[in-house]
């Protein structure tokens, strides 16, 4: 308490100082539980320590989405656990930022949400000395559309109508759209509380491609980070909207899975056109990954998700997230350490212990192609 | 700083040359202090100036008509009217509150509490100023936030036909009133401090001969307290203004922002320049950011503006208050 005495105009200029973001700077690399002879119950990194091919020792540092924080936080912590000297420092600092800070040389690899744009891989040429940036996916993740309405316990929406609700077109819970869709259940007469993010997000933007391509039209805006719809309220962060869902009646949002677990928020199944509507599970989200078309060309593995899939216990509500490294022209001195963090992230134990954490574990037929880019890299 | 040498056995004349050299160091110092302010203002200035040039020559919309914020789309729209009123509204309510408020605590402190209690009072309103924003958000979303529906309700009720009380749609209050409040909270131990102080120095002759012609305390507060106070009430206030203009974080937890602009300040929207940024600029790219710098200048001139007419008011007031008796 400085306040008193001499310094009263200063403390009053600090408090007028204000926090813009919070990074989160985890300290790298504490536990160091060389040989991984805890109890095998925690996280996998009990059975992770064998598999992993600790390359040369050094210091990575990356920056990038904050979805993918979580993951990258089990990954580092398994992998330097196991290989001492080693220290990963990710900052989740955001897509746009990561590959920014990437395409200036600071980072190693960035962490984002969307594949690169063309202009991004243009700038990218800069620091990749005759290469340029590739994405790796490299964690899965879905998108649960969480409700919290009385008396409903399991709820049924496809596209259109969840586009509808999100740009306030249907406003009540019992709106005819709803109850065809979910034929004895006992939709309250009460006003939907839509909740959307107010931050720019690779949530906001993979839901509204999924409106933009699933919905017939029912979604007006184009896709974009930004939430562009009028109506409904909005609060900041997954763990902002979740919050929101599980303490306003008649709430819906729309958060990654992890959050919707950690909230314990009921999540809506998907309509897509298959026999029975889609659960919003980490195995049916990885059908829709097993059957996505690459879109990158050589040895980016960009993925193209097909939203409208109408496969039998495919969720269609699905996101990647990617390394962005560069194919060749990666700084000399530690390739060999992100050729073998990155061999972890994709491997067996890698996938399984982001899977522990919300994550959805990519399918073999994925890994498998990842894999094999990441000796390439030069 | 300053070198006193404590009982110089050498007498006046080497005293003397000692405090003239450290006069020199110390006048040096504060004007550097001053100067480097002033480099500094400037280059702030200049870098949102130049960022914000950029910004505006991409901006597809109207910088000051769109309401939309969307500087990475293709064809870049983005706009602050919207964040204007916010940023406006929300302070206003704030200062109304707060002003009121801590010109209370602030006579019960300085004219009516006994001293065993004024005291340790003192210190707890200037404790609040030491709680990080962070927290008053928290506790705004968690709390503030769930115990505002009856007021909202009330308000709307009864003062309804008022338009801005009037609202137009359900949902939880997290809206630019309750922000108003959250922030007048926050903006409350600065003021109160400042005031309190100014009400302290009041000459005690002015209080006694108010007193000696027959006022009452409420007459001597308002006859010789209130009119020397009143350029310390208003710089206080400014002060106080100042942080709830540029509030982020807390306002950012609690309210629910969107690109509408609406004076029923009831209803769930609305937004303001620091809460925008902070969403905003994580993922933001070049051109989002620049909006943002561009968006920051235009907090920056307010914010100028409003110390500067503070200025004109306290210089305009000192010529008839009591001050200069």
């Amino acid at each position: 308490m400085k306040l008193q005495r001499n310094g009263r105009s200063k403390a009053l200029a600090i408090g007028a100082v204000a926090l813009v973001s919070s990074l989160s700077l985890a300290a790298c690399g504490s536990d160091n539980n060389n040989g991984n002879t805890t109890a095998s119950g925690s996280s996998g990194s009990a059975s992770a320590a064998p598999a992993i091919n600790c390359g040369k020792s050094g210091s990575l540092i990356a920056a990038g989405s904050t979805a993918q924080g979580t993951a990258i936080d089990v990954w580092k912590t398994n992998f330097s656990g196991a290989c001492s000297g080693t220290t990963i420092n990710y900052q989740g600092v955001g897509s746009g930022a990561g590959i920014q800070q990437f395409n200036q040389g600071k980072v190693q690899f960035a962490g984002s949400d969307s594949a690169l744009k063309p202009a991004e891989v243009d700038a990218s040429k800069a620091v990749c000395t005759g290469g340029q940036a590739i994405d790796l996916p490299m964690a899965g993740g879905l998108i649960s559309l969480v409700f919290n309405v009385e008396g409903v316990d399991s709820l049924v929406l496809d596209a259109p109508t969840a586009a509808k609700i999100f740009d306030s077109q249907i406003t009540k819970w019992n709106d005819p759209a709803i109850a065809a869709l979910n034929p004895g259940a006992k939709l309250p007469d009460a006003d939907i509380q839509s909740f959307h993010r107010s931050d720019d997000s690779g949530t906001t933007d993979n839901l509204t491609k999924y409106f933009a391509a699933a919905a017939n039209g029912a979604w007006t805006y184009p896709s974009s980070k930004t939430w562009a719809a009028k109506g409904g309220q909005s609060a900041t962060g997954s763990a902002g909207v979740a919050a929101q869902v599980k303490q306003v009646k008649n709430s819906i949002s729309y958060v990654e899975l992890a959050f919707a677990q950690t909230n314990n928020l009921k999540s809506a199944a998907i309509n897509t056109g298959a026999s029975k509507p889609v659960e919003a599970t980490a195995a049916n989200a990885a059908t829709t990954f097993a059957k996505a078309a690459i879109s990158g060309t050589g040895s980016d593995l960009a993925l193209k998700l097909d939203y409208a899939t109408k496969d039998e216990g495919a969720y269609p509500l699905v996101l990647v997230t990617y390394e962005i490294v560069c194919d060749k022209g990666n700084k000399a001195e530690t390739l060999d350490t992100l050729k073998a963090f990155l061999g972890y992230t994709i491997s067996d134990a890698g996938q399984k212990a982001a899977g522990d954490k919300g994550y959805v574990p990519l399918p073999k037929e994925l890994t498998d192609k990842v894999n094999a880019v990441i000796p390439t890299l030069a | 700083m300053t070198s006193s040498s404590p009982a110089a056995p050498q007498g006046r004349e080497r005293r003397t040359r000692d405090s003239r050299v450290g006069d020199k160091i110390f006048m040096n110092l504060a004007r550097g202090s001053g100067i480097l302010l002033l480099v500094i203002m400037a280059a702030i200035a200049g870098f949102l100036a130049w960022r914000s040039g950029l910004a505006l020559s991409n901006n597809q919309g109207n910088f000051l008509t769109t309401f939309e914020w969307a500087p990475d789309a293709p064809k870049p729209v983005f706009g602050i009217p919207v964040l204007v009123v916010g940023t406006i509204v929300s302070a206003v309510i704030a200062m109304a509150i707060a002003v009121p408020v801590a010109i209370g605590i602030a006579l019960f402190i300085s004219h009516y509490a006994p001293r065993r209690i004024a005291q340790p009072f003192a210190y707890l309103v200037d404790l609040l100023a030491a709680v990080p924003s962070i927290v008053y958000g928290l506790w705004g979303a968690l709390f503030l936030v769930p115990h505002m529906d009856g007021l909202t309700s009330w308000l709307n009720e009864y003062l309804g036909w008022t338009y801005i009380f009037d609202q137009t749609k359900s949902g939880t209050p997290r809206n630019l009133f309750t922000v108003g409040i959250l922030l007048a909270i926050m903006v409350l131990p600065i003021i109160t401090a400042v005031t309190r102080e100014v009400f302290r120095q009041v000459p005690r002759m002015h209080e006694e001969a108010a007193l000696a012609l027959g006022a009452t305390r409420w007459e001597m507060i308002r006859t010789a307290v209130l009119p020397f106070g009143r350029p310390g009430i208003i710089s206080a206030s400014m002060l106080g203004l100042g942080r709830a203009l540029g509030e982020t974080i807390a306002v950012a937890v609690v309210l629910s922002s969107s690109n509408v602009l609406s004076l029923h300040i009831l209803d769930a929207g609305g937004g303001t320049f620091a809460q925008n940024i902070a969403l905003k600029f994580a993922e933001a790219g070049d051109s989002g950011r620049n909006a943002l710098m561009a968006s920051g200048l235009v907090l920056f001139v307010i914010t100028l503006l409003v110390n500067g007419a503070a200025r004109l008011i306290i210089a305009r007031r000192k010529e008839y208050s009591g001050a200069n008796a």
